[in-house]
């Protein structure tokens, strides 16, 4: 009588999508300023804040590659999930190619950015 | 018509199934008091101009739901929005968006009660009590847990304003969610393990993309979107905790 019904996979993108949103808006901006902002033009932060030794350093760091890590993938998969979405609304109901290709995007990001800080070493 | 009588025009979407190919404007010209409501209009037109026009209405006091209709493109109740509000411009009237048109300003509700139907919107008995047991008391905070989302009236104007309802009318929609929340949410009710399969299903709460339109048009205040994102939440945890339950949760 009742159609059997599938369960959606959505918890998995939403998941991600809420941890990123809930990150950027907490640290989003204040990224922008340190990183856009402060650092090139000196403003408060001392002038080496950001020096290749210093970034190095962070990225070796466990505590470092965790932050990096979390920021560059949440970030990807926030944007990938609210692309997918505004795509549906205005129009383009690819499904799964649309899915593929925002989805695998943030995944592809998140491979290298993972790939790339284990490559730094320790 | 008096001489002197001041008049508003209003443009109503036509819409007969046996004659038109597809629905189109017909605008008519009635007197206005600044105490008349939109359904007031429709009806002066039906009584006094075209008596083949039609629409739904029963209560004209914002109860039974029936007289929903896009008002300048809102989904609006007919009996409690007022023709001085828009005076002297015309009023465009049609159809209850995203529904199919049965004739008129008729929407077909078929689907929607097939939904209304498929959220079992009745209290499945946590433990069954005989009548010598007495009643299922609740305090004060276990009704409040689910009393607005008792108020709805069935109006559909949530279903009218959704836009993902609009792209995929599978979606289970705002007022069904709401309703099955309603539910959920009763302290009294044991059915919250089937519900759940609706809600976690590809037609329920994750084809909901937070715009909030449902809860503003909402002539009793129920705030589907509220029901809709809690269930998010419900429905993640549900998905990612579902192996750590005792039963293995839903299926």
């Amino acid at each position: 009588m009742k159609p059997t019904l599938k369960r959606s996979n959505a918890p998995i993108f939403w998941a991600l999508f809420g941890a990123g949103g809930m990150l950027s808006a907490l640290i989003g901006p204040m990224l922008v300023f340190i990183t856009g902002l402060a650092v090139p033009l000196g403003l408060l932060l001392p002038a080496d804040t950001m020096s290749y030794a210093h970034v190095l350093a962070f990225a070796r760091n466990w505590a470092g590659k965790a932050f990096i890590l979390a920021v560059i993938a949440l970030f990807l998969w926030h944007a990938a999930h609210r692309i997918f979405h505004s795509l549906h609304d205005v129009g383009v109901h690819a499904g799964t190619g649309a899915k593929l290709v925002c989805y695998g995007l943030a995944l592809v990001g998140t491979v290298i950015a993972a790939w790339a800080l284990l490559a730094v070493g320790f | 018509m008096a001489e002197g009588q001041k008049t508003i025009e209003i443009e109503v979407l036509r819409y007969h199934p046996e004659n038109d190919t597809e629905p189109h404007a017909q605008v008519f010209e009635i007197p206005f008091t600044d105490d008349m409501s939109v359904l007031q209009g429709v009806q002066y037109i039906k009584d006094h101009l075209d008596g083949s026009l039609s629409f739904r209405w029963s209560c004209r006091m914002a109860i039974c739901g029936s007289c929903g209709m896009m008002i300048n493109g809102v989904p609006s109740l007919s009996c409690q929005t007022f023709l001085r509000d828009y005076y002297p411009a015309r009023v465009r009237v049609e159809a209850l968006a995203h529904f199919p048109i049965e004739r008129d300003l008729v929407v077909n509700m078929e689907g929607f009660i097939e939904k209304l139907e498929s959220i079992q919107p009745y209290i499945i008995p946590r433990e069954a009590r005989t009548l010598s047991e007495g009643e299922y008391l609740q305090t004060p905070e276990q009704l409040g847990a689910y009393e607005q989302f008792s108020s709805c009236i069935n109006c559909l104007l949530c279903y009218a304003a959704c836009p993902q309802f609009g792209l995929n009318s599978r979606f289970v929609g705002p007022a069904a969610l709401a309703l099955l929340h309603r539910y959920n949410a009763d302290s009294r009710d044991g059915g919250k393990a089937e519900r759940m399969e609706l809600v976690n299903s590809e037609d329920g709460v994750f084809n909901c993309t937070a715009v909030g339109y449902c809860s503003e048009v909402c002539p009793k205040h129920v705030d589907p979107a509220n029901a809709v994102n809690q269930n998010k939440t419900n429905s993640a945890i549900d998905y990612f905790l579902r192996f750590l339950a005792p039963k293995g949760g839903a299926r």
